[in-house]
């Protein structure tokens, strides 16, 4: 029996800020969870199964919120799941929710992810003292640093490479009103001559620390039918993991992330990503990011991701435009984050992505990479519903 | 079987909380010997109040008064209090059924013995005597002889002056760290000067530091191989910013280094060396710490740079 067809009819999110002091762990995922419904015009008994997803506990210290948040998310008496594959978290609670329906075990499903960084300190939450280690670990920034200077020197790139993409994401996010950044005056210039946290990574290349959610609402055909906005359609979606250091691991371009995007691809139906997909919501928490996962995807060769980047191919009006949103470089609320990027790309393909909204966009990847760089999520979303 | 380390890990951080409407009227009324509930859409009031219906979701917001007295309805005997617990004597958990509530609220109820608690038994608040917004306004409970009320718990704005909204609920875990047979061995040579790895025996890579296991192949790497003790260095980053739990003065260089025989890179610290003069390919060696236990940090051998196709795949 073949799979059920997956469409996303609701989509919402918070708005995202350093600290939302203003709701609790509660109201925050409620804000996003209300929002989607409201889209999807829905209410709370028409939702059949809450899949729920955050990064690490120890980054608000509340063990298992998923037991206090059920009232919130109105999934008493229903089927409630917790997932869990740190910065990919966001996309990999989707494709949970997402399978549940292809397997027709529920027909409508919230799925949600939050993170409300204000209450605690990432840094701290990642370099926890561990005994008989020497502590070195400067927070996420310093674990990739080093993989950024290998893709430098494995690519030839170019060092202004970096800057240029901080400085169009911080510039998408001026057409998206959720974002955390709104940073109006900002130049390249600034970009370019901010501080280096951890060289080669500055401090303009670098994300932010936000509180935020996102939150919406998969359902299988009949549930589309019934909806009053056009839906998107999952073409595709895949998760890989690999461990964080082994011997012939490929930090830069890991082998997890290849795969993945090749099973959505082979699901999908694309041959030619670069030319086959309108826009691309990737996971990029450091600038340099942005060409490292162009090669990973499959959108460049190996070495030249950054041409893309440099000729403006990335750009909103280029012919491959990656985080019109203004990505994770402008709004990190972890858990959420690779969240965001899926429902990114769904808002594209819905045509609802308001002003950073990609003329024709009919094909979309959402994608989503945590731990050391070690899980992987991504889909593919489109305008029509998949063949079949 | 050789000796396994262990060594105490604790894990301790001052958690905001921003509160919200609901949590925020519950806390600041407790600091004014308050005790608000919440009426949800089936009638029942429920205390501590919740912002969302546990029945049908929607969002609750009428606020109510309860009583400061109230009926144990189940009790536990706590006989070794523990840090940070309420009372610093033996006493008993129990939930309580405040006047006027339909759910139970858990407390410590302060009695000589397991003998003086019973389900039913008629309790009242003790107030802290210094109250900041926090369910320890709340001391403790004790027995109270008084009747309870009938009466409907009345309305209440849950306005007050200067509300809470926001706490600080510092958590604490204590654990016993142990980092098993294979890096207990490593941190053994290591207090010898030696680096040992383990080689798997199926893709013949050498772990270092050891896990006991390949990760890729999934089998247990049982053959010690001494590496190093030189290596050189595959990629790095320049730490400028201070971590608050790390005593190391910025700049310096975070490392990945190959140590010479090793089938991946270990991450280390470089010194001896300007930050801005290390570079990929630098040799490197060991700097003991004074108590000779383990590497404090590498630093230049002299040795001319390595080629980078002799260590791009460890990248």
């Amino acid at each position: 029996m073949s799979k059920e067809p997956v469409a996303v009819t609701g989509i919402g999110q918070t708005a995202h800020a350093a600290a939302r002091r203003d709701v609790s762990l509660a109201g925050l995922v409620r804000e996003a969870a209300r929002r989607a419904l409201d889209d999807a015009r829905l209410e709370w008994a028409d939702i059949d199964a809450v899949v729920i997803g955050k990064a690490p506990d120890f980054f608000e210290g509340v063990m298992m919120p998923e037991l206090y948040l059920a009232d919130a998310l109105g999934a008493v008496g229903k089927p409630m799941l917790r997932v869990h594959t740190a910065g990919s978290v966001g996309g990999s609670t989707a494709l949970v929710a997402a399978n549940l329906v292809a397997a027709r075990i529920h027909r409508t499903v919230l799925t949600l992810a939050f993170e409300k960084q204000s209450e605690s300190n990432a840094m701290w939450g990642l370099s926890l003292p561990i005994p008989f280690q020497q502590p070195l670990l400067a927070g996420a920034g310093g674990f990739f640093a080093p993989h950024v200077r290998a893709y430098i020197r494995r690519s030839g790139a170019p060092d202004t490479i970096g800057s240029l993409v901080a400085y169009k994401d911080r510039r998408n996010a001026l057409k998206n009103p959720y974002a955390h950044l709104h940073e109006h005056d900002l130049t390249l210039e600034q970009v370019q001559a901010s501080p280096m946290l951890w060289d080669p990574i500055r401090y303009s290349e670098t994300c932010p620390s936000s509180d935020g959610a996102c939150a919406m609402i998969l359902t299988d055909r009949a549930g589309a039918a019934r909806a009053p906005h056009p839906p998107a359609w999952v073409h595709g979606g895949a998760m890989r993991s690999e461990p964080t250091l082994f011997a012939g691991k490929d930090s830069v371009s890991p082998q997890a992330g290849k795969d993945c995007a090749a099973d959505v691809y082979r699901q999908a139906g694309i041959t030619d990503p670069r030319r086959e997909i309108d826009a691309v919501e990737m996971y990029v928490p450091f600038s340099w990011y942005e060409p490292m996962w162009l090669e990973n995807l499959g959108f460049a060769a190996e070495g030249e991701g950054w041409k893309l980047t440099e000729s403006g191919v990335t750009g909103l009006d280029g012919d491959l435009p990656v985080n019109p949103s203004g990505g994770v470089l402008s709004t990190n609320p972890i858990g959420a984050s690779g969240m965001l990027r899926f429902a990114e790309a769904a808002l594209q393909v819905r045509g609802q992505a308001g002003d950073h909204q990609i003329d024709g966009a009919r094909r979309a990847l959402g994608h989503a990479y945590g731990g050391g760089a070690q899980f992987f999520s991504m889909w593919l979303v489109g305008t029509e519903p998949p063949p079949g | 079987m050789a000796e396994i380390r262990t060594a105490p890990l604790v894990v301790e951080f001052p958690f905001t909380r921003s509160l919200g409407p609901v949590q925020s009227a519950f806390l600041t009324g407790l600091r004014e010997r308050t005790v608000l509930g919440v009426r949800a859409g089936d009638g029942r009031v429920i205390v501590p109040p919740a912002e969302y219906d546990p029945v049908t979701a929607e969002e609750i917001r009428d606020l109510v008064e309860v009583g400061s007295a109230g009926t144990v309805t189940t009790w536990a005997w706590n006989p070794a209090p523990r840090r940070g617990q309420p009372l610093a004597t033996p006493f008993a958990w129990v939930l309580v059924r405040l006047d006027g509530a339909d759910t139970a609220l858990l407390h410590a109820l302060d009695v000589p013995g397991p003998e003086s608690v019973h389900t039913g038994l008629r309790v009242r608040i003790r107030w802290a005597a210094e109250r900041t917004g926090a369910i320890t306004d709340i001391a403790c409970f004790t027995p109270y002889d008084g009747p309870g009320s009938g009466a409907e718990p009345a309305a209440h704005s849950g306005e007050f002056a200067d509300p809470v909204t926001g706490i600080t609920t510092p958590a604490r875990l204590d654990y016993t760290y142990a980092p098993g047979r294979a890096q207990s061995r490593y941190l053994r040579a290591l207090a010898g000067r030696k680096t040992i790895g383990e080689r798997c025996p199926s893709c013949r890579k050498v772990y270092v530091p050891p896990r006991g296991a390949c990760p890729t192949c999934g089998i247990a790497t049982d053959t010690q191989v001494e590496v190093g003790p030189r290596g050189t260095v595959t990629t790095y980053c320049i730490v400028n910013i201070k971590a608050r739990n790390l005593d190391i003065e910025v700049p310096y260089v975070y490392a990945h280094i190959a140590l010479d025989g090793a089938g991946l890179a270990l991450h280390a610290r470089i010194g001896g060396i300007s930050y801005d003069e290390v570079r990929m390919g630098l040799r490197v060696e060991p700097v003991w710490t004074g108590d000779g236990t383990f590497p404090d940090h590498y630093r230049p051998t002299g040795e001319p740079d390595a080629p980078y196709d002799s260590y791009k795949e460890l990248i």
